[in-house]
Order: structure tokens, then C-alpha cells, then sequence
């Protein structure tokens, strides 16, 4: 289908429509199968018996493996995605071979027939119609020639709605979208996983040496004068070891906020904006704890917004509140800064809006020129 | 005096035990989680107890709730907080119980300062409030009403106060005297609002406001 968007000359020259054409020719197959059936059971005389719906039926039953396997077959003139299997193949098999069977392979032939013989007569009509005004025969001759490449398009269009068709019954798109939403989300969770387990090893290994190495070193500050040279050389390990030790711990914190996981969303928040450069008043009141992945993906949200508004904004003040309306939880973070912010621009937004997509969520940003800049998410907690 | 110290990492919990005998206090018991705690609490009933916030076995902030429900039932019991990481809630929790009086909440950092770490342990089992300073930095950024109303020398002073700090030794750290000390001090009392009662008290309440915002 995509390649009816393309330029004439390249979608005329491409394999396209003969591609489309050999798929819709393809039901010739099980038009030609069904109206042999039905014409060998009107000779026998069965069709006015009871008995022979009964056996008409049997047979379309019977045919319904081969018509699906000749339907995934030819698909793969139009499609070249392999359709997925899914749980209920059988059954959405069986309506696709039905559909085929009583209606599609003649609408298919139709379709093909009005678009390639209507303009195939038209440039034949000296040879058909030998004794027409030679003007007229020209001028027909001509307006077949030019409906040609038109019957091209018609074809193609057909012969790829026909093709989704076909493919939406074998799989419905909608399950193969809910998978790749699904593992997104699996992803997302691992690296949440992840660093958490990076903060545990952090603060069970290095913080905990650091902070007794920071002890032993205070102890041993007691005993040796400041004056003397090991006393100067004691004091500065100690100090390098608390600076070490106030830089472990803004690492960690970036690394994944424990204050989230023990205490929930609005705690959270109190704290990133009790960090944030520029002075944050935060309004959040939330009834109890939300889902997991909502409290991270809204956290890191706020993280961002504020890290941005301290980096680009030039603003005094900003804001937070947070609440849950009717099973959505709604967050805004405000700044008096000067605004402009362009997800075009790489600030980051494109990816708050991402990170908000796996959960459903969505961002939406006013920022003009001037100021004030307003980033609201919304997502959905049942 | 009498110690109990709760903190899951070995290392350390030996060092606090040998830092705490140094200057001359007794460990009665040292544990590594937060039900070792509330029972070592019961059987040698000590004056202070010095936990960690994040224990086994869930890794989360067992030390708090611990040190909370200890509290609840010994009330004299000096609670002194360590935490990895500064969090508000926990500081305001903390001192919601007892009003604050005998309670300490520190970054796990401030160990390295032997000296002060100790002297705060020291304020804490005489009844005082000690925050940690990072703490109180978040809150000043923060703030608003009825805070915004301190100017930003009485918020400093109103800082050292929820360190515990005694009003000599925040005259020492403001190079002031004494009795401008007092003058502030009176100026915040008044600018949030405290009834006038034992000044001990008001200096809890005055923290506790500032925490709560």
C-alpha cells in the first residue's frame, strides 16, 4: 500500500502492481475449485436436497486448510511481514477460508477484470470493432492506453486492502502492537530492576567501607595533632573521604531514589525538589500509593522537568502539584522562567514523552517564548 | 551511659560500638536488625539507642519504625537516627514523637566527625533535638509561610536550633553575643506564632514548624 504514495514513474515501473495483480489473479484458484464443486453438484441434481447443503458444507469444512495455506501463501505477494501465529489460528483461519471461498474470489476477479479488460477493449476497439469512424477507434484506443497506469493504481489499492484484510483476520494488529507494548514495558522494568539492585550493592559495599573508613580516620585525627605532618596528611584523607562520601551519595540517589520505593510518589517529589537549585514549592496529595511503574516513570518525569527548569530556564521560582482525577494521576511542574523550551531541540522532552508512552502516559508542554513553561503529564492508574 | 546500637553492616557496627566506648559510653548490646533491636531495647533497657534507618530484612527504613515503636512504649528512651540519605519524612516522623524531645535524625555521614557525632548523641540523651544540617538546607530552600516571615539570620539561627544547638555555641558560630542570640531567638518565637512556655519546649516546637512547614 505504501507504495502508492511514491512518484508515478517509480510506482509504475516498480513490482507492485504486477505483485498485486498475481495476488488478486491468485483467487482464480479457489474460483475456479468452487464453481467446479457447485457445477458437478448441480449435474448430480443435488442441490435441491437437503442433503446437499449438508455435503456443501462438508466440503468447505474440508477445504478450509487448503484454502488458508494458499491465502498465507500468496499473502506474501503483497506483505512481506510474516504474519504471527496466534492462540485462536484455527478459527480465524477458517473465517478467512469461508469469506474466500463464498465471496472474495469473485470480487477479486471482478475488480481485476473491470480494471485490465475495460482498458484492454478500449485500446483493441480497431481490432474488435473493425468497422467504427477511425476517429473514434483512435480516440478510445488512446483513453485505453492512458487508463492503463490508473488500472495500475486501482489495482495495487485493491489488491493491499485486500492483503490487510486478509492479514487482520489471520492476526488482528491490535495483538501484535499490545506485544510490542507489553515487552517496552518488560524492558522498562528490567533496567528499573537493574539500577535498583546497582543502589542496593552500592549502599551495601562502598557506602558502608566509606562512611568506617570516614570513622576510622576521625578516630585517628583525635590522637595525632593537627600541627604535625601525619596529623595534616590524616585530616585530608579524612576530608577526601567525606567528600567522597557526599559525592556516593548524590550518585545513588541519581541511580534510583529509595525514598520512592519506602515512602511513595509525593515524598519523593519533596525531596528532588528540596535538591533543586531553584526554589520549588510542591503541592502533592495523592491517595496512598500508586502502581510501581507509575510512581518511577512519574518520578523521573518530575526529576527531569526540574533538572531542566535549573538548567534552562533562568527561572526564581517553580512549582509542583500532583493529583489523581478520575483513575488518572495528573502532574504539572511550573516555572517563572523564560520559556522556549522545543522538543525539536534535544531538551530532553521527546524523551520524557517516551518514557511516559510505556505506561500509557502522555506530556503535554507549554512553553513560549517569554515564559512561563508548563509540563503536564497524565497517566492512567486503575 | 547505657547504648544500644542497630546497624546491619558489620564493619560499621563494630566501629560505632569501639567510637561510642572511646568516649566513654557503655554498648550494652550491638545488632543487626530491627527485631534484635526492639528485644535488646526490653531486656537491658539503655538510655539511648543509636539504629540505622534501612535493616533486614526488607531493606527498607525497619531501623525508623523500629526506633518509632520504641519509643511509643519508652517514652525517656534517647532515639538517635541514622539514615544513608536525608529524607524529610522520616526527620518529621522522628520528631512528631515525644515532641521531638530526645530524638536525633543525621546522615549516616556525619559518623565521621567523631567528636560531633558524639556530642550530638550527647544532646539527644539529655533531651535535645538534633536534624541533621542537610536536612534543615532542603527545608530553607523550600519554605514559605510562615517561615518566609524569619529574615535570613533568624532562619540561621532557627537552622542551629534544630541542630540542637545550644544558644552559646550558635552565638560561637555567628561570631555574635549572646544576647543577640536571644534576640532572634524571642524574634522567631514570636514570628511563628509560639506561646510563651518552657523555652526547651519552644525550641522543639519551633523546629517541628519548621519541618512541617
Amino acid at each position: 500500500m505504501e507504495a502508492l504514495t511514491r512518484r508515478p514513474l517509480p510506482f509504475l515501473g516498480s513490482a507492485w502492481p504486477w505483485r498485486s495483480a498475481a495476488y488478486l489473479l491468485g483467487s482464480v484458484v479457489p474460483g475456479v475449485a468452487a464453481a467446479l464443486t457447485t457445477a458437478a453438484a448441480v449435474r448430480a441434481g443435488l442441490v435441491a436436497l437437503p442433503l446437499g447443503v449438508l455435503a456443501g458444507l462438508a466440503v468447505l469444512a474440508l477445504s478450509i486448510p487448503l484454502v488458508a495455506r494458499f491465502e498465507r501463501l500468496r499473502l506474501r505477494l503483497v506483505d512481506g511481514v510474516p504474519v504471527p501465529d496466534t492462540p485462536d489460528r484455527r478459527r480465524r483461519e477458517a473465517g478467512l477460508a469461508v469469506m474466500t471461498v463464498l465471496a472474495m474470489w469473485w470480487i477479486d476477479l471482478i475488480m481485476l477484470a473491470f480494471t485490465v479488460i475495460g482498458p484492454l477493449l478500449l485500446i483493441l476497439t480497431p481490432v474488435v470493432q473493425p468497422d467504427i469512424v477511425p476517429i473514434v477507434s483512435v480516440v478510445s484506443c488512446v483513453a485505453g492506453v492512458l487508463l492503463l497506469p490508473v488500472a495500475a493504481y486501482t489495482i495495487t489499492a485493491w489488491g493491499g486492502a485486500r492483503g490487510a484484510m486478509a492479514r487482520a483476520m489471520l492476526a488482528p494488529q491490535s495483538s501484535e502492537l499490545a506485544e510490542v507494548l507489553r515487552s517496552r514495558a518488560r524492558l522498562v522494568d528490567a533496567f528499573e530492576m537493574e539500577r535498583r539492585r546497582i543502589e542496593r550493592d552500592l549502599h551495601d559495599g562502598a557506602q558502608q567501607r566509606l562512611v568506617s573508613l570516614s570513622m576510622s580516620l576521625g578516630m585517628a585525627r583525635l590522637d595525632l595533632p593537627d600541627d604535625t605532618p601525619a596529623g595534616r596528611l590524616v585530616g585530608l584523607a579524612h576530608d577526601e573521604a567525606k567528600q567522597a562520601l557526599a559525592e556516593l551519595r548524590e550518585l545513588i540517589r541519581g541511580v534510583h531514589s529509595q525514598v520512592l520505593t519506602d515512602r511513595g510518589l509525593a515524598a519523593a517529589v519533596h525531596d528532588v525538589a528540596g535538591r533543586s537549585p531553584v526554589p520549588v514549592d510542591v503541592d502533592v496529595e495523592l491517595p496512598g500509593r500508586l502502581p510501581a511503574p507509575v510512581e518511577v516513570t512519574a518520578y523521573y518525569v518530575v526529576s527531569e522537568a526540574l533538572a531542566n527548569v535549573a538548567k534552562h530556564s533562568r527561572a526564581t521560582r517553580a512549582a509542583v502539584t500532583g493529583r489523581v482525577e478520575r483513575g488518572t494521576l495528573v502532574v504539572e511542574v511550573h516555572d517563572d522562567g523564560g520559556g522556549g523550551a522545543d522538543p525539536g531541540k534535544g531538551t530532553g522532552l521527546t524523551g520524557l514523552a517516551d518514557r511516559l508512552a510505556v505506561v500509557d502516559g502522555r506530556l503535554s508542554l507549554s512553553s513560549p517564548v517569554g515564559g512561563p513553561t508548563r509540563v503536564r503529564m497524565e497517566i492512567p492508574c486503575p | 551511659m547505657r547504648v544500644v546500637i542497630a546497624e546491619d553492616a558489620v564493619l560499621l557496627r563494630e566501629g560505632l560500638a569501639g567510637l561510642l566506648e572511646r568516649f566513654g559510653h557503655t554498648v550494652v548490646a550491638a545488632v543487626g536488625d530491627a527485631p534484635a533491636l526492639v528485644e535488646a531495647v526490653a531486656e537491658h533497657r539503655p538510655e539511648a539507642v543509636v539504629t540505622d534507618v534501612r535493616m533486614p530484612p526488607g531493606f527498607t527504613d525497619e531501623g525508623l519504625r523500629a526506633a518509632l515503636e520504641l519509643r511509643d512504649r519508652h517514652p525517656d528512651l534517647a532515639v538517635l537516627v541514622l539514615s544513608q540519605y536525608v529524607e524529610q519524612t522520616y526527620a518529621a516522623e522522628l520528631l512528631e514523637s515525644g515532641a521531638g524531645a530526645g530524638i536525633g535524625y543525621l546522615l549516616k555521614d556525619r559518623i565521621g566527625d567523631v567528636r560531633e557525632f558524639v556530642d550530638a548523641l550527647d544532646r539527644v540523651a539529655a533531651g535535645g533535638t538534633v536534624v541533621d544540617p542537610e536536612v534543615v538546607r532542603q527545608l530553607l530552600r523550600r519554605r514559605r509561610d510562615p517561615l518566609a516571615r524569619l529574615t535570613p539570620r533568624e532562619q540561621e539561627v532557627l537552622g542551629l536550633i534544630a541542630e540542637g544547638r545550644s544558644n552559646a555555641s550558635i552565638a560561637k558560630e555567628l561570631y555574635v553575643s549572646d544576647a543577640a542570640v536571644a534576640k532572634h531567638i524571642a524574634n522567631i518565637f514570636t514570628k511563628l506564632d509560639l506561646p510563651p512556655a518552657a523555652d526547651g519546649h519552644r525550641r522543639v516546637l519551633a523546629v517541628l514548624a519548621y519541618l512541617r512547614g
